[in-house]
């Protein structure tokens, strides 16, 4: 099995479903010629041609709707916003239309919106968002998280097949920071199902995207004091993993929720909702949250630091729940 | 520990005979400023429920003890560092004493969102400040155990494990914060410790600690009686006996539950039953238990008996109305009870002894009468006798007020110490629910107490005019008088009843 950053295995994802199915057709900006902002493209115009490879014009309202109306005649579009942050450029299109329209009228938008996300390098307020959470209280819109390469590129594949309108959140920060194992071959991952990204009994971690291994660093440091934390990566936020989450708050008792989006209305707090709703009874901890703070991601890399949670922020954490 | 700057607030003497408090809630919490004097926690005693005002000005440094605990009198309950000074960093030990709390440092406020939003461009450090504020050291969700819930406190698995096995949570050590139980604690108490499970009684109080006289009662330690029993978990009859004992005391603080001769027999403590499906356990306030005990040992004290008089309020009944909205003017609220009040006061300085006090083998007289109102609280759950000192000096519009003043303090916990100490006659109103007649219980040391019941509109012979009988429709009350026959004989008792009743129905306007 070759070994494969997660950028990598995106774009293998990508590639290997426009092979599949012709429908399959990707726009954005700079997505052609140049191969994306980030390069995932890179090469596939000449292999499937500028009909299927679009430059679009500067214009995120344009590559939706556009992506919107293609699913409508049948295609399956992949749509790239350069950076997540621009979504909000094509809120409308997204949240009036695409995610609405087989409720109106029965017509399924089966659409992917790329979108590059997260902080870490110093991308400043408008590179390095998490808008997540904005979307996941969006009916009609799902929502998909990849951590690794090998869950990146199945769940992109189940992205393209999905009937419905998919936003696919790439972690910047993990492009080519992370490598992992991953099938030549096409293959699926459901959504809706968690990955325990690293076992254990003590306290279990609930998180995402690039929190997965900021936590899963933070376990390995708590494993030397004898406490053995468990990282559930939900890889999907709608759907999420709802039994997977209580089965492990009633096994372990204690919960940290993290995520890299900030703290106040992050998809975190349904998750915190929910575990004490429902299973209030198994908790020995207050369900605690780790967020990063309400302001626009910081532009200093200090600052940024200090904005997203690192393992060192985990480990105090974590420390707090074993001690409680 | 650096106490040196700080203040601290210990758990008041609250009457003499109270040698323990209860803290029923705190109403400033760790790292919060408190001005000199403003309320820092509610307590709650056998005497009184009262707050607890801060004796400096500055900022709560440590919680001592939490709520729902008792300790004893001059017991530190919290510290308060002046203003501005560090509060201790949370002690990282994980095995704290558990009466002391680690401070957890108030929590990096979160920066407002719309501070950084409107403010100048990245590059103006002001934003940046605002967005470090609230760092890599994220705000802890809930200071665990250690600020709030100290030992008393159980998650919500640890309860439902305790329940599905019958265990109770007090009797597991804990290892979490604050000597918390943990799930682990409990579930290894499970798996190694006794399969018999006590039964869950939330405060087991020991027998002895409900029954005996509070140490500080000089009667009580002069007077020959038989040694307490308070350790015997049933009650001794021998207690019930009178054991009048020369005692040349000096007069002792009347309070109200001063066990005067015999020693109090123990409390109902001894079976205590299984939980049964369906039957739910709830702790005692201090206040029910001392109701509990001052009760039981008035019983046992007094020879009760109790007499009834029926009395015309017509008088009265129209002259409150009359007197009402003059009064309600002066925010006076005129009600039956200050009539009642005002007659009972004149009568009993005319039968000193049913205002007296049977101390040792001596009669104590007054020529004054400390008047006690029993207020119910906690829609009726709760009972208190605050007392209206030199009532003898009142006239009606000051006795109304008088009143008015301890049931409202009473109510909103205001009352101080010597607001329920020294009473030397109690009233009891029962009636403002209808009831028509009742057999009280004599408030110790005492030697009566007054019955108040419902106002009803009665058919009634009176004389006309002329000397005729004829029936008129008159206001009627019972008013009971239930006194201790040790020291007052039924010819005494109800010589008083007829005079308050003679004094309400020939009512003078002028002389009140």
């Amino acid at each position: 099995m070759p070994e494969m950053t997660y950028i990598q295995a995106i774009s293998d994802g990508l590639r290997l479903e426009m092979r599949r199915d012709q429908r399959v057709i990707l726009l954005g900006e700079d997505v052609g010629v140049y191969g994306g902002a980030f390069k995932v493209s890179l090469g596939f115009q000449e292999e499937f041609g500028p009909w299927r490879v679009i430059d679009t014009p500067l214009s995120e309202t344009a590559i939706v709707g556009g992506a919107t109306g293609a699913a409508l005649m049948g295609m399956r579009p992949v749509a790239e916003m350069q950076f997540a942050d621009f979504i909000s450029c094509a809120w409308d299109q997204l949240v009036t239309v695409a995610a609405k329209q087989f409720f109106r009228v029965g017509t399924p938008i089966p659409i992917v919106v790329r979108l590059p996300s997260g902080g870490g390098f110093s991308g400043g307020p408008f590179h390095s968002q998490n808008p997540e959470s904005s979307f996941a209280h969006i009916p009609g819109l799902k929502i998909v998280c990849p951590a690794t390469p090998h869950d990146a590129k199945g769940l992109l594949a189940s992205a393209i097949e999905d009937p419905n309108p998919v936003l696919f959140f790439e972690h910047k920060h993990l492009y080519r920071r992370i490598k992992g194992e991953v099938p030549e071959d096409r293959y699926t991952i459901p959504f809706g199902y968690a990955n325990v990204h690293r076992p254990g009994d003590d306290a279990t971690v609930v998180t995402w995207g690039a929190m997965v291994h900021t936590a899963t660093a933070a376990a390995a440091e708590l494993a030397k004091e004898g406490f053995e934390v468990e990282v559930l990566d939900l890889r999907t936020l709608i759907p999420w993993d709802k039994e997977r989450v209580l089965e492990g708050v009633q096994r372990c008792s204690k919960v940290l929720v993290l995520h890299e989006d900030t703290r106040t209305g992050g998809f975190g707090a349904e998750i915190a909702a929910t575990i004490a709703e429902e299973a209030f009874e198994h908790l020995d901890a207050p369900v605690m949250r780790l967020a990063a703070p309400d302001t626009p991601v910081p532009f200093s890399p200090p600052l940024e630091k200090a904005f997203i949670p690192q393992v060192d922020d985990v480990v105090t954490a974590l420390r707090e729940l074993a001690a409680y | 520990m650096s106490t040196g700057t700080q203040t601290e607030v210990v758990m008041p003497q609250m009457g003499v005979s109270v040698s323990e408090g209860t803290v029923t809630k705190w109403l400033r919490q760790v790292g919060d400023a408190i001005g000199r004097d403003e309320p820092l926690l509610e307590i709650s005693t056998d005497k009184v429920d009262t707050e607890v005002p801060s004796p400096a000005e500055g900022v709560v440094a440590q919680i001592l003890v939490q709520e729902g605990e008792t300790v004893e009198v001059g017991t530190v309950l919290a510290t308060i560092a002046p203003a501005g000074a560090e509060i201790p960093p949370p002690a990282a030990e994980p095995a704290p004493e558990p009466a002391h709390a680690p401070v957890a440092p108030a929590p990096a406020p979160e920066p407002e969102p719309v501070v950084a939003a409107v403010a100048p461009p990245a590059a103006e450090p002001a934003p940046a400040v605002a967005a470090v504020a609230a760092p890599a050291a994220p705000a802890p969700p809930v200071t665990p155990a250690a600020a709030e819930n100290g030992r008393t406190f159980v998650s919500p698995v640890v309860a439902r494990i305790a329940a599905e096995h019958g265990v109770n949570p007090a009797a597991v050590p804990g290892t979490g914060t604050g000597g918390r139980v943990t799930k682990k604690d409990i579930l290894s108490f499970i798996e190694s410790g006794p399969a018999t499970a006590p039964p869950p009684a939330p405060t087991p109080a020991p027998p002895v600690e409900v029954a005996p006289p509070p140490a500080s009662e000089p009667v009580a330690d002069t007077a020959p009686t038989p040694p307490p029993v308070a350790s015997e978990p049933e009650p001794a009859p021998v207690a019930a006996a009178p054991a009048p004992a020369a005692a040349p005391a000096p007069p002792p603080p009347a309070l109200a539950p001063a066990p005067a001769a015999p020693p109090p027999a123990a409390e109902p403590v001894a079976a205590q039953a299984e939980l049964t499906p369906g039957e739910e356990l709830e702790p005692m306030s201090a206040m029910r238990r001392g109701v509990m005990a001052h009760m039981r040992r008035s019983v046992d004290t007094a020879a009760h008996v109790t007499s009834a008089i029926e009395v015309d309020m017509a008088r009265v009944v129209a002259l409150r109305a009359k007197l009402k909205p003059e009064l309600a003017a002066q925010k006076v609220n005129l009600t039956y009870l200050a009539f009642i009040a005002r007659a009972t006061v004149d009568t009993l300085l005319d039968y000193p002894w049913v205002n007296g006090e049977l101390r040792g083998q001596s009669i104590v007289t007054r020529p004054y009468i400390n008047l006690g109102i029993a207020v119910a609280l906690d829609e009726g759950k709760g009972l208190i006798v605050p007392v209206i000192r030199n009532a003898q000096d009142l006239n009606l519009t000051g006795t109304a007020r008088a009143i008015q003043d301890i049931a409202e303090r009473a109510r909103t916990k205001k009352l101080l110490p010597e607001d329920v100490q020294g009473g030397t006659f109690t009233i009891t109103n029962p009636g403002s629910f209808g009831t028509f007649h009742g057999t009280p219980i004599i408030n110790q040391p005492q030697s009566a107490i007054l019955g108040t019941y419902a106002l009803v509109k009665r058919p009634w012979v009176i004389q006309d005019d002329l000397g005729s009988d004829v029936i008129a429709i008159r206001p009627v009350m019972n008013l009971t008088l239930t006194y201790d026959h040790r020291l007052v004989d039924g010819a005494y008792a109800g010589m008083c009843l007829r005079d308050i009743r003679d004094r309400l129905e020939s009512w003078d306007d002028a002389a009140y």
